[in-house]
């Protein structure tokens, strides 16, 4: 068994990535941020709550939140990727919706949509916690209602180590990873996916783990939306 | 803003705006916003308008009628993040024109030596692939997306190719860019009534009857041309049109 000793680009074990956040970068849209995991860079823009198309997929009793993502034709390693959507793309789309409906509140606009375009500019892992982490800032500042914020961070295990925000050149070793999304306020799980092998233990950790790491996703997020927003914002 | 209100406007002689007829907003222009797994990326905004571009190069076969020469493939996406009258799906006629219009003004000003693309005549050339996206739509997509693909390709470096195992080492990029003999800036000169102006707003670009996109070379000639909107124009209209170009095009080259 090999132990991983230390992290490729020196990090402590349970040391994040450095992070940027900024609220408000897309004019146009209702909502937008910028979220920056590392060397992965997500903008989300927030459309909506607006007429809802085709109209039979309209709900009468509330707002329909409609999530795209979507990794620009230069942004991943290797050959250039495809444009248009994939099997994974539309994968990560259902798990983002599904990750922030408990929070959301869309009662108030039956029969709208709520969309949410999310683009990547640069991969390097973690790519669908920096989406969220963007999507949650650009779904706040667009106002829609939430009851509490989403914070998303991938936790895994390089061969024996629990690594918190793994990089991809870490993802390409032995590896597993967790994307894990969390409520701020009670640190519930909205997201998880996993890919590779854990003991029960193992994956005990890792959501403890999660849970700190999102606390920190989440500090930055408050400071975003504050230099914005500045005293306006109620969290 | 009121449509009609702007027409009037400009059919004066005046923008909502304040600004001169033959002024662009704020151009700035940023190198190497995806430097990780991009061979060449950059930024354009055009005042609130804001458009990136990435190259990435691969290896593949030549044309039969151009075996020496490599190739360049320019693809546009109209992001529904960058508007809310932009949808998801395929691409619809506006973004495969504004594709078309920026290859055409880099293809045919020659400004990439083709031929310095050829590893293995008629077997192995180097493919371009330039792709832009519109982050935000506040007008003058075309001028702004022409401009991003220029910097994008002064910022590109080829990959390393390995002749033995035939694959192409991109974590190792070359210190070699793409030498660009010509920079063809593209100025699209809209009209309204009887005023001719540039750089369209998100307000103005809707009210405009025509437009004609015009790629300026360094020394003034023209490198492909496109008409577009509604309205005809007399010759008279295009040569005035192609000559605000020329005149507006250096200020443009200066920003990269």
């Amino acid at each position: 068994m090999i132990s991983y000793k230390k992290r490729t680009d020196g990090r402590r074990f349970d040391e994040l990535r450095e992070m940027d956040a900024k609220v408000g970068v897309i004019p146009r849209a209702n909502g937008s941020a910028m979220f920056k995991n590392g060397k992965s860079l997500a903008i989300a823009a927030v459309y909506g709550p607006r007429e809802m198309n085709p109209a039979f997929m309209r709900n009468p009793k509330k707002a329909t939140l409609r999530v795209y993502y979507n990794m620009m034709a230069f942004s991943g390693s290797g050959e250039r990727v495809r444009p248009g959507p994939s099997r994974r793309s539309k994968e990560i789309n259902l798990v983002m919706e599904k990750a922030f409906e408990p929070v959301l509140d869309l009662v108030e606009f039956p029969n709208t949509a709520v969309d949410v375009f999310v683009e990547l500019i640069q991969t390097d892992a973690g790519t669908r916690c920096a989406a969220i982490n963007a999507a949650a800032l650009a779904l706040a500042d667009a106002g829609i209602n939430m009851k509490e914020m989403i914070s998303a961070i991938a936790v895994g295990k390089v061969y024996d180590k629990i690594c918190v925000d793994l990089t991809k050149e870490e993802e390409d070793m032995e590896a597993v990873d967790i994307p894990i999304a969390m409520t701020s306020n009670s640190g519930k799980i909205t997201l998880l996916q996993m890919d590779g092998v854990l003991s029960r233990e193992d994956l005990k950790e890792i959501m403890k783990q999660a849970r700190d790491a999102t606390l920190k996703v989440l500090e930055l997020q408050k400071k975003a939306l504050m230099e914005k927003y500045g005293g306006q914002q109620n969290e | 803003m009121n449509k009609q209100y702007i027409m009037d406007l400009l059919k004066k002689g005046k923008r909502a705006d304040n600004r001169g007829l033959e002024d662009y907003r704020e151009i700035t222009v940023e190198y190497g916003i995806s430097p990780k797994n991009a061979e060449g990326s950059a930024r354009v905004k055009i005042g609130e308008t804001e458009v990136v571009c990435g190259v990435k190069f691969e290896v593949g076969t030549p044309f039969p009628d151009k075996p020496d020469e490599g190739t360049i493939m320019v693809n546009a996406e109209l992001s529904p993040l960058s508007s809310p009258d932009f949808e998801t799906g395929p691409p619809r006629i506006d973004s495969i024109e504004l594709a078309r219009v920026v290859d055409r003004g880099i293809r045919e000003s020659k400004c990439l030596d083709f031929k310095k693309l050829c590893i293995k005549e008629g077997e192995k050339v180097w493919m371009v692939y330039i792709d832009l996206y519109s982050i935000n739509n506040g007008g003058n997509l075309f001028d702004a997306a022409s401009l991003v693909a220029l910097a994008a390709l002064k910022d590109a470096k080829l990959p390393k190719y390995d002749e033995k195992s035939e694959k192409i080492v991109y974590e190792e990029k070359l210190k070699t860019g793409l030498h660009l003999n010509e920079l063809p800036v593209e100025v699209t000169v809209c009209k309204v009534g009887e005023t001719f102006f540039v750089d369209p707003n998100f307000d103005e670009e809707d009210a405009v009857d025509a437009r004609l996109t015009v790629a300026v070379l360094e020394d003034g000639r023209i490198a492909a041309l496109q008409k577009g909107n509604i309205v005809a124009l007399t010759p008279e209209e295009i040569d005035h049109m192609v000559e605000m170009a020329q005149k507006i095009s250096s200020s443009l080259r200066l920003k990269l």
